[in-house]
């Protein structure tokens, strides 16, 4: 499969995340539409490990495992920030009661 | 079209589907379940690169825990009521021009590159084997591995901290 096919839809996905991000007001939304990039970015990192490993593939390398421990790595650290942020919005909504993103401007007065 | 290409634009449009449904639905509720099936086409695709281990990775850690947190969290909120009003509707056109504007930069940056050539290696390929990628993770990258468990104890202090009754 070509690469630029894969590159074209992680375009697409992660476009999708920032329209997500710039039009909703709801915080757990916009929190979805950053996983949602995120594995918009993972799903280009292992396509361009099995790019690299095919490219390799003549030389008998092995070749194209550290993009996958990178996706590894960064659904690590994703499955950690989603534990701190859902902790962050369930205060958040304990103190004013919503989560519209709207009523979080505090810091500008 | 071959059976691989034919999986390739199947497993495409329902993640494309299922991520337009996640930013369109007003229920939150309906979100996250979109968001779930978007990351099993992900990991569908995953499966056509033969990345297992990432495949099933991808459906525990994502489809699995994240989203039922995230849908534990909604649940514990009350949120699953369409409460959301309607925002300025400029506001909302904004947003989605300059999404599109980035996805068209992005497009058109990679119109002239050669990449014609390079092909990502579907359906074989032994690299996203478990075998394999363990013994990459436990000789090359033993350390990250290790400092990543430190970060999932301070995740679950600071989660615990941050949730607790003051």
């Amino acid at each position: 499969m070509p690469i630029i096919y894969y590159i074209i839809l992680s375009i697409a996905l992660f476009s999708i995340g920032i329209v997500g991000v710039l039009t909703r007001r709801n915080a757990i939304i916009i929190f979805m539409c950053v996983e949602l990039m995120l594995n918009a970015v993972n799903l280009l990192l292992v396509a361009f490990s099995k790019m690299h490993y095919n490219a390799a593939l003549k030389d008998g390398l092995v070749a194209g495992a550290d993009g996958q421990l990178f996706v590894f790595f960064i659904m690590v650290v994703a499955a950690a920030e989603v534990s701190v942020g859902l902790a962050i919005i369930v205060m958040m909504y304990r103190n004013i009661h919503s989560v519209d993103v709207n009523f979080l401007n505090r810091l500008k007065h | 079209m071959s059976i691989t290409e034919i999986l390739f634009a199947v497993l495409t449009v329902v993640a494309l589907f299922g991520a337009m449904m996640v930013i369109t639905s007003r229920n939150p509720i309906y979100s996250v379940l979109w968001l779930i099936l978007t990351f099993f086409a992900i990991s569908g695709h995953y499966i056509l690169l033969n990345a297992q281990f990432l495949a099933i990775v991808n459906i525990i850690v994502y489809a699995g825990a994240i989203m039922v947190l995230f849908l534990f969290v909604i649940m514990l909120m009350n949120l699953n009521k369409e409460t959301e009003p309607s925002r300025n509707r400029w506001l909302k056109m904004a947003g989605v021009i300059g999404g599109g504007c980035l996805m068209l930069v992005l497009v058109a940056a990679l119109r002239d590159i050669d990449i014609k050539d390079n092909i990502a290696n579907v359906g074989h390929g032994d690299i996203g084997l478990l075998k394999n990628l363990g013994k990459e993770l436990f000789t090359t990258y033993v350390v990250p591995f290790e400092i990543s468990s430190i970060l999932f104890l301070s995740a679950m202090v600071g989660a615990v901290v941050i949730g607790k009754k003051n």
